[in-house]
């Protein structure tokens, strides 16, 4: 399941669904992003631009690619876009397989795959204005480990 | 076909899209990047670290050298911030 939307969603809630879906999985992993404020550089709000249409088939296409290579049951994101307040869930990823190691992988590829690939730009709002968040080195450094 | 400019390069462009009409002799996606900046000095210079974009093409990201022929819709991606 891929959802890109400007709606908030309850990730407990998400996650027991997508769970109780298939009784066949050993292991669920899920990860959930959060819009995070530090107390040295404070941001009253995440403002996340987005291309929908592209989201949509890049995201679809990384879950299949991420579904085959670890054998996974089931894989779904949620990503939102918008106007963001600090303790709100960006995105979120799940995954179901047999067994935990091809859960824990499958998350974790989705995550660097999706960081460097799927179309969302961050602007921070803080009291001196908007700021566009810089894409880290270190993303491309993550998602050219599972390079094979 | 149209042109989308997405997050910092919209910005600096102060437009989120262009409609072109790009001459034969521009057949693939690199071709057009470098036809769009010959003729737009703030593109050029938006975009004079090359490398760092991603383009779509019909909403796929896709090579530089891919043939825009047929295209509907090309984009010019920054950096991408999601997660």
């Amino acid at each position: 399941m891929i959802r890109v939307t400007e709606k908030p969603f309850d990730p407990g809630a998400e996650a027991n669904a997508f769970q109780a879906a298939h009784t066949e999985a050993g292991a669920m992993v899920s990860f959930t992003g959060i819009v995070r404020s530090k107390p040295g550089d404070p941001i009253s709000a995440l403002i996340l631009e987005c291309y929908p249409e592209l989201a949509e088939n890049e995201l679809a296409a990384i879950r299949q690619t991420a579904t085959e290579r670890f054998s996974l049951i089931d894989a779904a994101i949620i990503h939102r876009h918008g106007r963001l307040v600090p303790g709100e869930t960006i995105m979120m990823v799940l995954t179901l397989a047999p067994h935990r190691q091809a859960a824990f992988d499958g998350a974790q590829f989705l995550m660097d795959y999706l960081k460097t690939d799927a179309p969302f730009w961050k602007q921070e709002e803080t009291a001196a204005g908007l700021r566009w968040v810089q894409a880290k080195p270190e993303d491309d450094d993550a998602r050219a480990r599972w390079a094979r | 076909m149209k042109v989308l400019y997405f997050a910092w390069l919209r910005e600096r462009l102060n437009r989120a899209s262009d409609e072109v009409s790009p001459p034969p002799e521009v057949v693939t996606l690199a071709d057009l990047i470098a036809w769009l900046r010959a003729k737009d000095e703030a593109l050029d210079h938006a975009m004079a670290n090359p490398a760092i974009f991603k383009l779509s093409r019909d909403a796929r990201i896709v090579p530089w050298d891919t043939p825009i022929a047929g295209a509907r819709e090309i984009a010019i991606l920054p950096p991408m911030t999601g997660g």
